[in-house]
C-alpha cells in the first residue's frame, strides 16, 4: 500500500517497518511474547486502577491536566520564549531544532566540543525518536543507556516496545542470556554465575552501569516537564540512574520535545500526582530530579554539571499543533496507561507500531509526526477497534478514538494537513481505491431502502448456496470465522407481512436538502 | 408516546429475530411501536473506516426517517453511539468546511430522542422486570460502545437478573473488547481473532449455555468463531432473552 502525498513528512518512517497488520500477524503467533505482554499489562493495569481509585478527585485532576496542557499548547510560542529566557538567565544555553537531523547535529557538535567520546543517557524518548544514538555512533561517540530496560534493549540490539518498560517483551531468562553474552563487549562483564532472579539481574546491571556513571563527563537526558517561568527541567524516574546522569557529569545536554513545557511551577502539582499513578501505579515516583541551569557552583565543587544545554525539538510538532482535532495528542505525558489497557497492543506487541511510541498514543502520534505516507503510518490509524479503553484511562483525557477516526479520514479521503508550516491537501492513499468503491456502493444501496429490500430478498433466496469461505478480502473473515446464517426473511419483510405497511410516517419522500 | 424502532441494517438483513423480539417486548409492555420503512443504516461502517462524507447522506436519511417520533429505540449500542456521539461531529465538520448547517440541525433534532434498548426500558419506561422467562445459564458481554460510549452501566445486567429462571454468571474480563471493531475484523484479522478467542475462552469457562450481548455485530464475530470451533455455547441478543416468556420461549 503506497500513498501519494504533497509536501514532505517531517521524518518518514523507516521503509523497514511493515504495515501494521503484517507486523501484528507475526507477534500474535509468538506465544512467549503474548504471554509476557499479557502478564505485564494485566498486572500494571490492575495496580493502576487501584492507585487511581484512591484519589477522590481523579476526574478533576484529569480535567486540570487537560486544561493546563491545552492552555500551554494554545500559547506555545509565548511559553517557549519565556522558557528560553529563563533557562538562559539561569546560565544554560538553548538550541532550537526543527527536525531530527538538526537536533542530532547540535548534540553531536556539543559532545565533540567537550573532547569526550562517550556519553551516558537517561531515558529520553525524544532522542530515540530522532535516532540520536546512531548519529552519535557515526561521529565516533558511544552512547550508553542507563535505564535498566533501555540497557536491556541496547545490549540486545533490539528496539523498545513500551513507553515505560521498553523491554516488556523480554522475560527474565532472555535478559540473563543478553547480559551474559553482551555486557563484556560494552564494559564490565556480567558475573560468570549470573542467574535470572530479579535481584541478580539488577545487581549485574548496577555494577556495569556504576563504572559508566563515574567515568562519564557528558550526559544526555530528556525531561518530563519544563517550567517556562523558572527554566526548571523535571525528570521522573524509578531507579536513580537519572539522578546519577543529571548530577555527576560535567556537561548535561537535554533533548526535549517542545510540547513538554508547562507555564508555572505550580502546574507541576497536578502532573506529579497523575503521572506516577497512571504509569507505575505509585502514589509518588521514587526519584524526581529538578534542575535549573547548571549546578550552583558551576562545577567547582562538583555540585551538578558546569554546562547545561537544552535542545528544543520540533520534528513535526508544530505541524501537529496546526490540526484542531489531532493536536490533542500533544497533551500526552507519556504515562503508558493507554498501552497497558489496549487489547490490540496486548496481542500485537510494541514493535508492530514501528516507532518509539507504540500502542494507542503511537497510533495517533506517529502518523501525525511522520505523515501518513509509509505503509506503517497509513495502517496505524486502523490498528484499533475503537473500544475506548485508552480514552477512559488517559490522565489528560486525550480522545484517542476521535483522533484515530480523524486520521482514518485523512488516509481514506485525503484532506488538509500542515507540513513544515505549509498548508497542503493530501490526496487519498492509493491502496484504498477498492475500499472507497465498496463504501460508495454500500452507501448508495443503503440510501435506497427499496433496493436494499430487493437485495435482502435475493440474499434470502440464495441462502442455501452460502459458501463456507469467501473469496478476496472476505477471506479475512472466513479464515477463522463462520459466516452468519442468512434468515429466510428480513425484518423489513416480516414487519410488512405481520403489521402491514408503516403507519403514517416513514415512507414519505424526504425533504432532502431543505433544512427546517 | 410515539415510538419508532430503529432496527439497524445488520439486524434487518441478518438478525430479524432481534427486531421481532424488540417489537414483542415493547408491545407486551404497552408501547405502540412503529417501523418507519425509510430507515436503513446509520452510516457507522463508512464513518468508522474514514469515509465521513459517505456517511452524510445516511445521517440525513436516518434523521428524516425518524422525524416526528417521541422516541427512537435501537437494539444496538454501537449504532446508538454512532448517532449520539458522531452525528454532532459530522454536522460540525460539515459546517467548518463551509457546507452549511443542514447536517448539524438534523443531528441536533434527532440525537436527544435516540435510546439504546436497555436505556429505554430502564430510564424511559422505568422497568427492570420485564416479565421474561428464560430458564438457562447466561453470561453477558457488555460491548464497548454500550459500555464506554453510552455508559449503559448496570442496566443490561439488572434487566437480565430480573428474568425468571435465568442464572446470570459473571464473565471474567467482561470489559475487554471482543475484537470485532467493524472493518477492524477484516483489516486486522489476526489480532481480531486472537481477541475474540480470548473472550470466548473466558465465556466457555463460565459454563453458561448462552453468551448474551446487546450488539449483534460483536455477536456475529463471536458466534462465527464459536461455530467454527464447534462448541455448544451459543450467542443470543439480550432482546431475545427479554422477549422470551413461558408461552413463547426464545429458541
Ligand atoms: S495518551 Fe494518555 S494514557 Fe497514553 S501515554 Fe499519553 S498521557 Fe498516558
Amino acid at each position: 500500500m503506497t500513498a501519494v502525498h504533497l509536501g514532505m513528512p517531517a521524518f518518514p518512517a523507516s521503509p523497514a517497518f511493515p504495515a501494521f497488520p503484517d507486523a501484528a500477524r507475526e507477534a500474535v503467533r509468538d506465544d512467549v511474547l503474548r504471554a509476557n505482554l499479557r502478564h505485564a499489562t494485566h498486572t500494571i493495569r490492575d495496580k493502576r486502577a487501584r492507585a487511581v481509585g484512591e484519589l477522590a478527585d481523579w476526574d478533576r485532576l484529569r480535567a486540570a491536566g487537560k486544561a493546563v496542557k491545552d492552555h500551554t499548547l494554545a500559547h506555545l510560542d509565548r511559553y517557549l520564549l519565556m522558557l528560553e529566557a529563563s533557562v538562559t538567565a539561569a546560565g544554560g544555553t538553548v538550541h532550537w531544532a526543527a527536525d531530527a537531523d538538526e537536533a542530532n547535529r547540535i548534540v553531536t557538535d556539543l559532545v565533540l566540543a567537550t573532547g569526550e567520546r562517550e556519553v551516558v543517557k537517561v531515558k529520553s524518548m525524544a532522542t530515540q525518536e530522532i535516532g540520536l544514538n546512531e548519529a552519535l555512533e557515526a561521529a565516533g561517540i558511544a552512547a550508553y543507556e542507563t535505564d535498566l530496560a533501555e540497557l536491556i534493549v541496547q545490549l540486545g540490539h533490539d528496539r523498545p516496545s513500551h513507553i515505560l518498560v521498553p523491554a516488556i517483551h523480554r522475560n527474565r531468562a532472555e535478559i540473563r542470556e543478553i547480559f551474559t553474552r553482551e555486557m563484556g563487549s560494552w564494559g564490565r562483564p556480567a558475573p560468570a554465575d549470573l542467574d535470572d532472579s530479579p535481584a541478580a539481574l539488577a545487581e549485574a546491571a548496577r555494577l556495569h552501569l556504576r563504572e559508566k556513571f563515574l567515568r562519564a563527563k557528558v550526559a544526555v537526558s530528556g525531561a518530563n516537564f519544563m517550567v517556562a517561568e523558572t527554566g526548571t527541567m523535571v525528570v521522573l524516574e524509578s531507579e536513580g540512574n537519572g539522578r546519577m546522569c543529571l548530577t555527576l557529569p560535567e556537561t548535561l545536554i537535554s533533548v526535549v520535545g517542545i510540547e513538554k513545557v508547562v507555564p508555572t511551577f505550580r502546574d507541576l502539582e497536578v502532573f506529579l500526582q497523575t503521572l506516577p499513578r497512571s504509569s507505575t501505579a505509585e502514589r509518588m515516583n521514587p526519584y524526581t530530579t529538578m534542575w535549573t541551569g547548571p549546578g550552583p557552583s558551576k562545577g567547582a565543587d562538583g555540585d551538578g554539571p558546569s554546562a547545561f544545554h537544552l535542545v528544543l525539538l520540533d520534528n513535526g510538532r508544530t505541524d501537529t499543533l496546526a490540526d484542531a482535532t489531532g493536536r490533542q495528542a500533544l497533551r500526552c505525558i507519556r504515562c503508558s496507561a493507554c498501552l497497558n489497557v489496549c487489547p490490540v497492543y496486548e496481542r500485537a506487541g510494541g514493535h508492530a507500531y514501528g516507532s518509539v511510541y507504540p500502542g494507542p498514543i503511537g497510533a495517533i502520534l506517529s502518523p501525525q509526526l511522520r505523515g501518513t505516507g509509509s505503509p506503517i503510518d497509513a495502517t496505524l490509524p486502523y490498528a484499533s477497534t475503537l473500544c475506548g479503553a485508552c480514552y477512559e484511562v488517559c490522565p489528560v483525557a486525550i480522545d484517542i478514538p476521535e483522533v484515530l477516526l480523524h486520521l482514518r479520514e485523512r488516509v481514506a479521503q485525503g484532506g488538509p494537513v500542515t507540513r513544515r508550516g505549509i498548508r497542503v491537501r493530501l490526496r487519498p492513499a492509493h491502496g484504498h481505491t477498492a475500499e472507497r468503491a465498496a463504501m460508495r456502493a454500500a452507501r448508495r444501496l443503503l440510501d435506497h431502502p427499496g433496493a436494499l429490500r430487493a437485495g435482502e430478498r435475493l440474499l434470502a433466496r440464495a441462502r442455501r448456496l452460502a459458501p463456507r469461505g469467501l473469496p478476496g478480502p472476505g477471506r479475512a473473515w472466513t479464515d477463522t470465522r463462520a459466516l452468519p446464517a442468512i434468515p429466510a426473511e428480513s425484518f423489513r419483510d416480516w414487519w410488512a407481512r405481520e403489521r402491514g405497511s408503516t403507519r403514517e410516517r416513514g415512507t414519505s419522500p424526504r425533504g432532502r436538502g431543505t433544512p427546517r | 408516546m410515539r415510538v419508532a424502532l430503529f432496527v439497524t441494517c445488520v439486524n434487518d438483513a441478518l438478525y430479524p429475530a432481534t427486531g421481532v423480539a424488540v417489537v414483542r417486548l415493547l408491545e407486551r409492555l404497552g408501547v405502540e411501536v412503529d417501523f418507519p420503512a425509510a430507515q436503513s443504516c446509520c452510516g457507522q461502517p463508512q464513518y468508522n473506516t474514514g469515509y465521513r462524507r459517505e456517511s452524510e447522506p445516511l445521517l440525513l436519511r436516518t434523521a428524516d426517517a425518524f422525524a416526528g417520533y417521541d422516541h427512537v429505540v435501537t437494539p444496538s449500542g454501537s449504532c446508538a453511539a454512532m448517532i449520539r456521539e458522531h452525528y454532532p461531529r459530522i454536522g460540525r465538520k460539515a459546517a467548518e468546511e463551509g457546507r452549511g448547517t443542514l447536517w448539524e440541525e438534523r443531528a441536533r433534532e434527532l440525537v436527544p430522542r435516540v435510546y439504546e434498548l436497555t436505556e429505554f426500558l430502564v430510564d424511559v419506561l422505568g422497568v427492570t422486570d420485564v416479565g421474561a422467562y428464560f430458564p438457562h445459564a447466561v453470561t453477558y458481554h457488555p460491548s464497548c460502545h454500550g459500555l464506554r460510549a453510552l455508559g449503559l452501566g448496570e442496566r443490561p445486567r439488572r434487566l437480565l437478573a430480573a428474568v425468571r429462571g435465568l442464572e446470570l454468571i459473571e464473565l471474567p474480563g467482561a470489559e475487554e473488547c471482543c475484537g470485532f471493531g467493524g472493518t477492524f475484523a477484516l483489516k486486522n484479522p489476526d489480532v481480531s481473532t486472537a481477541m475474540g478467542t480470548d473472550k470466548l475462552r473466558n465465556a466457555l469457562g463460565t459454563g453458561a449455555r448462552f453468551l448474551c450481548g446487546a450488539d449483534n455485530s460483536c455477536l456475529t464475530h463471536l458466534d462465527g468463531l464459536l461455530r467454527r470451533a464447534g462448541t455448544p455455547l451459543r450467542t443470543l441478543h439480550l432482546a431475545e432473552i427479554l422477549a422470551s416468556t413461558e408461552e413463547e420461549p426464545a429458541r
